[in-house]
């Protein structure tokens, strides 16, 4: 009976997302392909940066995509079922544990970055020139990391959605995602920091740093890169950190 | 007749406010049930408790042999909630918010979208079923919450204030609505503003005020209880002392800022008093009402108020 529920759960967000793909790629991968058309085209053609910056930033360009669809993906509908109109509640009267209402919009969330990831990768990788070095080599790794990231930006997106309102979006956005953006060692590995001790650690409490890494570690394996076994344990405790947080204000919300 | 719902000193206290306090009520198999009360009186918190969309503070509901404190999910299957703000999901047509909502409780597509049609049919959307559910109107909407209640054909039913924001037409199709489903001898529960839906509608019904139980029984035994007095409404220019008055053909009065409630046997005595007494003190009368001895007599004389 609980499977075939939450099937039908599953089936409505499928659907729904399927309906809403266009809008999510122009929210989530846009810019992700801009950035690349610049740092990886425009500028190494000007000669301001070397050509093989690609190489770098591809990944994590990519990797921030991934962890921004998952988690806008499911913040944002969350904020609107959850507000005035109380919409989720004809899901929340399904006979099933309202854990697992939460759980299946995290799998439906990290499949949605899943998505955008999957389409943002290829197209930086024909705009940026064929970027030198980057190998589909370790495809298992890849979707691994790839749904490991997703399962744990939309727990955080099941976090925010579920504590924050509407209004607060854009603070969010400038306060806490520019940020974890720009100290996510996207834009850089993190090998790199090497001679800047103390962001080096400090970076670490940002779970981006986990996700553009184990995306350079699958698709760079040759160029220097976080050991795996950080970069799964880290990923896996921001899964469950987030996981547990996101649950518990879920159901705070969800029953009063 | 087996008790569908039993409910005993139940209590929710939100922070500073104690929307139930200790409610008991036992709802039989197969009644239609109506809960009646002011605003605020603690109406949609019964229903929210017992539909386990809220959390009572203390005591306990069982709901078709569930307790919904231990058992949500399978009291959640045994019901269907049309609730006081409409809530369709909005990012489906007005179809699929009926199709979808039955494969939430594990029914088949092909058989879903049957109900689905019929359903639509019965409550008059059919013309709908490819809108968005936005684009309905507010009784629209209404009718669709109604529809999706009785998708999944649940053992019991909720509804708070359904007939509210509907045209008399849509009223009256919604009561055929519940009178052939209390025929088909599920239990219903409904809370209502409308003392004639309570009357006409009703096997029984409870009076509720903050939060406690005022009076239970059939409308025609609260009607017998109903005080055998009119109830006379003045409304003055200003406000008056709240003092109680000795006026002829006047059993008692009450005083609410301008407002004073008289009780009279006869209202033809009292009325020419009442008048006379404002007429001396020097204030004018902006209303009079009278109300016969009614269920909403009764319901005033309990509660102290009218209903909205
Ligand atoms: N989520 C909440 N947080 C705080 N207080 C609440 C909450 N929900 C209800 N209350 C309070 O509990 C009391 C009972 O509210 P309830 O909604 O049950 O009344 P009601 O009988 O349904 O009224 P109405 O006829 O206006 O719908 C009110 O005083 C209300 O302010
Ligand atoms: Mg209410």
């Amino acid at each position: 009976m609980n499977g075939k529920v939450f099937g039908a759960l599953l089936l409505r967000d499928a659907i729904v997302a399927r309906r809403e793909i266009v809008a999510l790629l122009v929210r989530t991968a846009f810019q992700p392909v801009l950035l690349v058309v610049v740092f990886g085209y425009v500028l190494p053609s000007m000669g301001m940066i070397p050509r093989g910056y690609a190489t770098t930033m591809v990944p994590g360009v990519a990797a921030l995509c991934l962890s921004m669809a998952s988690l806008m993906s499911v913040a944002m509908p969350l904020v609107v079922d959850f507000g005035f109109t109380k919409e989720i509640e004809d899901r929340l009267l399904a006979p099933i544990a309202t854990d697992l209402i939460a759980v299946e919009k995290v799998i439906v969330g990290a499949l949605q970055g899943f998505v955008s990831a999957a389409i943002v990768l290829p197209l930086s990788y024909l705009v940026s020139g064929r970027a030198a070095g980057l190998s589909l080599s370790h495809p298992l790794l890849l979707i691994v990391v790839m749904l490991l990231t997703g399962a744990a930006f939309s727990s955080f997106g099941l976090w925010l959605g579920t504590v924050m309102q509407a209004q607060q979006m854009q603070v969010i956005i400038s306060v806490i995602f520019v940020p974890m953006i720009m100290f996510g060692c996207v834009y850089y590995p993190w090998s790199g920091l090497e001679h800047l001790p103390v962001l080096k650690y400090a970076v670490l409490i940002n779970p981006v740093v986990y996700a553009s890494e184990g995306l350079r570690a699958s698709l760079t394996p040759a160029v220097p890169h976080m050991p795996l076994v950080a970069i799964f344990g880290a990923l896996l405790v921001s899964l469950a950190v987030l996981l547990s947080l996101g649950l518990r204000s879920f159901r705070k919300k969800a029953i009063t | 007749m087996r008790t569908e719902i039993h409910i005993s000193g139940l209590r929710k206290v939100y922070g500073q406010v104690t929307a139930l306090d200790g409610l008991d009520l036992d709802i039989g198999e197969g009644e239609l049930f109506g809960l009646l009360g002011p605003n605020g009186a603690g109406k949609t918190t019964t229903i929210g408790i017992l539909t386990t969309r809220v959390l009572a503070t203390s005591g306990t509901a069982v709901v078709a042999g569930r307790d919904v404190g231990k058992d949500p999910v399978g009291a959640r299957r045994m019901i269907g909630v049309v609730p006081q703000r409409p809530n369709p999901d909005r990012s489906l047509l007005v179809g699929e918010n009926l199709v979808f909502h039955a494969t939430y409780f594990g029914i088949p597509r092909a058989e879903a979208s049957r109900r689905t049609d019929a359903l639509l049919e019965q409550l008059g959307l059919t013309d709908k079923k490819k809108a968005k559910a936005d684009a309905l109107s507010g009784g629209q909407q209404q009718r669709l919450m109604i529809a999706r209640a009785l998708i999944h054909e649940p053992r019991v039913l909720f509804l708070d204030e359904p007939t509210v924001g509907l045209d008399p037409q849509a009223r009256l199709a919604l009561w055929d609505v519940l009178r052939e489903l209390h025929g088909q001898g599920r239990t219903i529960v409904m809370t209502t503003h409308y003392m004639e839906e309570a009357d006409q509608l009703c096997d029984r019904v409870a009076i509720v005020d903050r939060g406690k139980l005022l009076a239970l029984d059939t409308p025609s035994e609260l009607k017998a209880k109903a005080p055998g007095e009119t109830i006379i409404e003045v409304t003055l220019d200003r406000p008056l002392p709240d003092e109680p008055l000795s006026l002829a053909g006047v059993t008692r009065t009450e005083v609410r800022g301008p407002v004073v409630r008289a009780f009279a046997e006869r209202a033809a005595a009292a009325v020419p008093s009442l008048l006379s007494f404002a007429e001396s003190r020097g204030y004018a009368v902006k209303d009079i009402h009278l109300s016969k001895p009614s269920l909403e007599t009764l319901f005033i004389s309990l509660t102290g108020r009218k209903l909205a």
